[in-house]
């Protein structure tokens, strides 16, 4: 089986050492994350973590299956990447002295959607979201100018279908819940 | 109400009380029926065991010499028991010694639950005395685990440690209690744990797939069960036995499982994996449908998966989503608690005898028997023989003794060749393959089982691992049988060696001390033999003595067990020499 990206998409409680066992699972398995971010999710304290690898499908299937069975999981799904709308956050701090001179910098910030946080006699500071190879035509794009400073977000992604984690959560409530 | 008996059932404090964090704990425990645990003290732990001192009447610790002794004893009790085992250790080098047994724990599904002390929370992260990320180092190799800072915590974090240590695939549970929580105080009211939003310790059953096993059972021609510890822990030996006997389907078992059938069956057929019978080994690739129940399909069972029951239907009856399809893929799994899945499974299966089938597991079995249970078992030259011992053992016991043996190939042995009639009679360390396991596992053991003689089978390596415990068998007055086969070796590695590395037998050899002279020094009655006449003698008067007992036995130096499948062979490439 070929290796591919797949985006392992995890549903937890929000406690204090989740991350580390879930990042052993893959660490046990000798398998590189390329991307993990982690934030709060659509449901009320439920976390969600967005981990990306490149691993078969057999690979992933087995991981999904041992991050499921740690305790304070609730649900993790894994996707293909056409199965995926994706994100990623860029920041570009170039040097104003060369890129002022040979850019309207208005039209280019326009053509890019890319967006100016901060602007300064030595430096700008540019910010561009959209897919990997959008904030890689950038990076290219700016190369030339001196980038000084170049720093890329984890990638966050939601699913095309449905993830009815609200009503997952609904089924597991008990009684009498301990979180 | 507060109903304060140890070993009671069902007791929730629902009144709340003011005690300390340390008292909280106390009170956890007996709200949870524990009896006994086994640990060390230390300074980051002692406002417990000043508890433990004022509750002594009500719970009973036993001092351990070393606190991986205390881990094995607490698993060995959980595993004669079924309930949960507790270990306790203070803070840094205290608590790294509990890792072994923790993670022994987790491999084999043991239930246990860990306490222990920590540095006071504002030290946390400072490299402090004896301080040791203990939540880090265990996440690994537990179930669950959890750092408590604030005593208010202590009754809920307990309650949930003692559902997830014993609920589903059962497993050990790491409870780390920083100082000052043990110090400060809290209202303390206990609730028992039943369910966790986040873990459903029982996936769903599935009927249809039930029917579909059923139904591949029905019209297999050579079909064949191999059940592991699942149907222990599930409690579902009776149900195996129905099923295997309403089948008529040939039974073997992982080392695991040993015992969940009585060793007796006619359609017990032996033990799968690297040193299993002949027969249930070759024929696993040779059956039309495998049966497997409660277990996991280690490598040490299967061999080369590639070669592995290619030509079966498998029907995996599994406990854990996680391990279905982990190894070998099944065709039918049939996820769920095996005392319930086996129940629907009963219900469609049709009576069956398998004679001819039966017969070919006979035939292998001759096969084996000629080449080498015949010699192991009846040698009548040269030193005692391993077998030999365990088979003295069998009858003198009448296979009603517990037989907790250590890690090398006396374990090998004894698992081959100890027969049991009641389950649960088997403790060994199966997974992690433990040096050390056996002589503490046999002290948690004869205290959970006290009615049933226990004898602790170890070699001469393993038993100088954890020897120290002698020392507690001794405070404690606990009458468990010790069998040192000794060898002179490290005989498991110096197989290898033999086999595969053309003799050179580094560092295996071993000059060892008076060992009968050592447990004479910690007080215990003690023998040794080398002579074949001497042997039926010396295991009937260590079974007759109503204290601890030291048995050495000096046996064959450079004796080989077979059959065995080497690593990464097929099991079709099963040796008999
Ligand atoms: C703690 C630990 N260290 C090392 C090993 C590797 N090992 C497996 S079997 C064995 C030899 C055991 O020798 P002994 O206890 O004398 O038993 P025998 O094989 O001779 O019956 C060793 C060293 C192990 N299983 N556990």
């Amino acid at each position: 089986m070929e290796k591919q990206n797949y985006t392992v998409s995890v549903y937890t409680e929000n406690n204090l050492g989740l991350l580390s066992r879930i990042a052993a699972i893959f660490l046990k398995r000798h398998i590189n994350i390329e991307s993990i971010t982690a934030s709060q999710s659509e449901v009320h304290e439920v976390m969600r973590f967005i981990i990306i690898v490149e691993v078969t499908e057999e690979q992933v299937k087995k991981i999904v299956g041992q991050i499921e069975k740690q305790i304070e999981v609730i649900k993790a799904f894994y996707h293909k990447d056409e199965e995926l709308i994706f994100q990623e956050t860029a920041l570009y701090k170039v040097r104003s002295s060369g890129f002022v001179e040979d850019f309207d910098i208005q039209s280019f910030i326009k053509k890019t959607n890319a967006r100016i946080v901060t602007a300064s006699p030595q430096f700008f500071v540019i910010e561009k979201t959209g897919e990997r190879h959008e904030t890689e035509d950038l990076y290219e794009k700016l190369k030339p100018y001196g980038l000084m400073q170049f720093v890329r977000s984890g990638t966050i992604a939601v699913s095309k279908n449905e993830m009815p984690i609200s009503e997952l959560l609904e089924k597991f409530n008990t009684s009498n819940t301990i979180q | 109400m507060e109903v304060k008996t140890a070993g009671f059932k069902e007791v929730s404090v629902e009144e709340t009380l003011k005690v300390s964090g340390a008292e909280a704990v106390i009170k956890c425990l007996l709200a949870e029926g524990v009896e006994v645990m086994y640990g060390y003290p230390g300074g980051a732990i002692m406002p417990v065991y000043d508890e433990i001192y004022k509750y002594k009447d009500q719970i009973e610790h036993v001092l351990t010499r070393h606190e991986q002794g205390a881990a094995h004893a607490a698993q060995g009790y959980a595993r004669v028991t079924g309930k949960v085992g507790v270990a306790i250790a203070t803070s840094g080098p205290g608590a790294t010694n509990l890792i072994t047994g923790i993670a022994d724990a987790h491999i084999d599904s043991t239930p246990m639950v860990c306490i222990t002390g920590q540095v006071g929370s504002h030290l946390l992260g400072s490299d402090a005395f004896q301080e040791i990320d203990m939540v880090g180092l265990s996440t690994p190799i537990t179930k669950w685990n959890y750092q408590v800072t604030k005593a208010s915590e202590i009754p809920q974090v307990l309650a949930k440690a003692f559902y997830i240590a014993r609920s589903g695939r059962p497993g050990p549970v790491l409870i780390d209690i920083t100082k000052d929580a043990q110090f400060d105080s809290l209202d303390f009211s206990y609730k028992k744990c039943t369910g966790i939003r986040s873990y459903k310790p029982l996936p769903e059953v599935n009927l249809l797939q039930v029917e579909r096993a059923a139904q591949a059972i029905n019209n297999a021609k050579k079909p064949m069960i191999v059940f592991g510890q699942g149907v222990i822990l599930g409690g579902a030996e009776q149900l195996l036995k129905e099923v295997i006997e309403k089948s008529g389907v040939p039974a073997a078992w992982t080392i695991l499982g040993l015992s969940a059938l009585e060793t007796d069956h006619p359609l017990n057929v032996g033990m799968v994996g690297m040193h299993g019978n002949y027969a249930p080994n070759l024929l696993t690739n040779e059956c039309d449908v495998l049966i497997a129940i409660g277990m996991r399909f280690d490598d040490r069972v299967t061999g080369d998966l590639n070669t592995y029951a290619k030509q079966a239907t498998v029907i995996h009856f599994e406990i854990d989503p996680a391990e279905v399809n982990k190894n070998v893929q099944a065709q039918i799994p049939v996820l769920g608690d095996v005392k319930q899945t086996l129940k629907l499974l009963l219900e469609f299966l049709q009576p069956n005898s398998h004679e001819q089938w039966h017969n070919r597991f006979k035939e292998l079995y001759s096969i084996e028997y000629e080449k080498i249970i015949k010699n192991d078992l009846s040698a009548k030259h040269g030193k005692i023989k391993m077998a030999e011992v365990l088979d003295e053992i069998n009858t003198v016991s009448g296979g009603n003794a517990i037989i907790v043996s250590d890690v090398g190939q006396h374990q090998m042995v004894a698992c081959r060749y100890a027969k049991f009639n009641a389950t649960r009679s088997n403790v060994t360390s199966g997974g992690l393959g433990t040096m050390g396991f056996a002589l503490p596992a046999a002290i948690g053991a004869k205290m959970g089982s006290t009615a049933r003689e226990v004898v602790a089978i170890i070699g001469d390596g393993g038993f100088q691992m954890t020897l120290q415990e002698l020392a507690t068998i001794y405070q404690m007055n606990v009458p468990v049988k010790i069998v040192v086969l000794n060898n002179n070796f490290l005989g498991m590695v110096r197989q290898w060696q033999q086999m595969f590395f053309e003799k050179r037998y580094a560092s295996t050899e071993m000059v060892n001390p008076d060992f009968t002279g050592i447990a004479k020094a910690y007080h215990l009655q003690t023998n040794k033999i080398s002579e074949r006449s001497q042997l039926k003698g010396a295991v009937e008067e260590m079974l007759a003595s109503k204290e601890a007992y030291f048995l050495e036995v000096s046996v064959e130096k450079e004796e080989c067990v077979f059959p065995m499948i080497t690593t990464g062979a097929s099991v079709s490439d099963i040796r008999l020499e």
